[in-house]
């Protein structure tokens, strides 16, 4: 399954990140994961929120544009190699991988948001490989 | 040493009279030559018999660089291509540029002018000279290289581009003078600098233009480099460089007034205004055969002298320009309109029309950062994305301007709206 990820260009100006997660607090958006991918010059923060669409909406009237994208959270067991053998059937494939982070860790699993550039492709991929894939609203539950 | 006497200083009857005579043969041309100027005059119920001397002029209507845009490429030339020998471009307030021709007489005059200025400047047939403007469609680089070859100098076409190279010949050469824009004329005295060759250097002179400086730019080159710096200016739709110059006593630019006519005008009236006022300069192209031009609104901000000059000279002089009446920028001697970045970004959808142009100059070299918001329609959460739309916007800013600028993306709706006339610019070189 996919889940959605908010993400939302910022400049590498003082306070602005602290100003996008302020909107999110005060609508009571949770945050169940971030990554900040930067440059020097403008940086895309990438959220997994609990209600995605409204996160969005409540960015927008906040004054900040965002993106709602596919992206799979993986579940990979923790084991040696575990990860690197499913790249591998990612890679052979054929579909590439845009990015990945890590995003929460319980006592026998990890969790992984992998951003392929065909969505689709790669979810029926992980499917068939039997990977389990979660969804925003069951992230709620790890604990 | 004064070039052309016989030209430069003449009384001002001879001069008024030489100039009433030239406008007189100039309207007729245009008016038999050149439809747009027959029909603007027909317009106004005027005949080319109504001209009968310089005074006359303000009766004639105004050309200004829209109207040689609207006649793009050739629509103003009053020769048929047989005649003209040479096309030179400069950036219009669009897309399109602004083009001009020039018969075998018209580059004869214009050596003429520059080699005036260059006499003004003290460069004479002993001296090597590096001309490092650009050479091209640009006419500082061809036109400052004919005129120094006019004098019988030495000419040494560095162009643009390689400083290092520059300052190597320029040592071994021993160069005695240059011609470039005062700004790189400041950066390569600090490459001079840097390299330890400032006092391995011959040069005296250097003519510096194509761009706005002030006298606190003057004294700098001059004290880092032991030399005398003096000022032309030109402007492609009237010829290019060797309209004016200034001589040793630097009290204003003498007009080239045989073949270029200056007035001044008050902005809002158009009507000239008296000596010494402040307005808005204009040319008719006296001699010019292949693009005259009537009253050419150059839309550069000064005033004129028109009292003999000590170095022996009597022709018109104008001031240090004081500034433009449009937002026509000139970066790294190269005329940039905003509305040419406007004109560019509308292909590029996935950006909004707003942009902010800051120019400033950084060790001498003028810089341009270009800030466009970001489109959210078009949002991307990959980082490759970004950097692959600010290299494309790079690319089509180049193309545009001719001119490389650091391209900043930013949030959208975070760029200044005015509520009069947007604010598209903000320059801090403080050049007027
Ligand atoms: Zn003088």
């Amino acid at each position: 399954m996919f889940a959605k990820q908010l993400t939302i260009f910022i400049e590498n100006r003082t306070g602005r990140l602290c100003e996008v997660l302020n909107v999110l607090k005060k609508n009571d958006v949770n945050i169940l994961s971030l990554s900040l991918a930067d440059t020097t010059e403008f940086g895309l923060l990438r959220l997994i929120v609990d209600k995605p669409e409204a996160g969005k909406e409540r960015l927008a009237e906040g004054g900040f544009s965002s993106l709602l994208s596919d992206i799979s959270i993986i579940k990979i067991p923790h084991s040696v190699g575990s990860l690197q053998e499913l790249l591998e059937v990612i890679d052979n494939s054929g579909v590439n991988i845009e990015y990945m982070y890590g995003l929460s860790i319980e006592d026998d699993n990890a969790y992984v948001v992998l951003k392929a550039s065909d969505a689709e492709k790669v979810d029926k991929i992980l499917d068939e490989n039997g990977v389990v894939t979660v969804g925003c609203e069951d992230l709620i539950h790890i604990k | 040493m004064i070039w052309n006497e016989s030209k430069e200083c003449m009384s001002r009857d001879e001069m008024s009279h030489l100039q009433s005579k030239r406008l007189v043969k100039l309207v007729n041309y245009v008016y038999h030559n050149v439809e747009f100027y027959r029909k603007k005059m027909q317009a106004v119920g005027l005949l080319p018999g109504d001209i009968s001397g310089i005074e006359d002029i303000t009766k004639l209507p105004f050309t200004t660089k829209d109207d040689l845009r609207d006649n793009y490429p050739f629509g103003l030339f009053a020769v048929p291509n047989t005649e003209i020998v040479r096309i030179h471009a400069s950036s219009g307030t669009t897309g399109k540029a602004t083009v001009v021709g020039y018969t075998r007489r018209d580059l004869d005059v214009w050596a003429e002018c520059v080699a005036r200025c260059m006499t003004m400047a003290g460069i004479t047939k002993d001296d090597i000279i590096q001309v490092a403007y650009g050479y091209g469609l640009f006419t500082g680089g061809l036109g400052a290289h004919d005129g120094a070859q006019n004098i019988g100098a030495t000419v040494v076409p560095m162009s643009t581009g390689n400083s290092k190279k520059l300052t190597t010949m320029m040592v071994d050469f021993g160069a005695t003078a240059i011609a470039c824009t005062p700004s790189y004329l400041l950066h390569i005295s600090e490459v001079l600098e840097a390299e330890g060759l400032l006092d391995k250097i011959k040069l005296r002179a250097a003519i510096c233009g194509a761009e706005p400086w002030t006298e606190k730019m003057r004294n700098e080159i001059e004290e880092k480099l032991g030399i005398k710096a003096y000022d032309i200016y030109g402007l492609s739709e009237v010829m290019g460089p060797g309209v004016a110059c200034d001589c040793e006593f630097h009290r204003g630019l003498h007009v080239c007034e045989d073949h270029f006519y200056p007035e001044v005008l008050n902005s809002e009236t158009l009507t000239p205004v008296a000596d010494g006022v402040l307005g808005e300069l204009a040319f008719t192209t006296l001699t010019k055969e292949g693009i005259p031009l009537i009253r050419y609104r150059t839309k550069d901000l000064t005033s004129l002298d028109r009292t003999p000059c000590e170095c022996g000279r009597t022709s018109a002089r104008i001031s240090r320009f004081k500034g433009r009446v449009d937002d026509m920028l000139i970066i790294r001697g190269v005329n940039v309109f905003p509305s040419q970045v406007e004109a560019a970004l509308v292909d590029c959808k996935e950006v909004t029309p707003h942009y902010m142009m800051i120019v400033d100059r950084v060790n001498n070299l003028d810089t341009l950062e270009i800030q466009v918001e970001l489109d959210p329609k078009f949002y991307t959460d990959e980082v490759r994305a970004l950097e692959a739309l600010n290299k494309k916007i790079g690319h089509i800013i180049n193309q545009a301007l001719g001119l490389n600028a650091k391209i900043k993306l930013v949030e959208p709706k975070t760029l200044i709206r005015s509520e009069g006339k947007a604010v598209h610019v903000i320059d801090k070189r403080k050049l007027y």
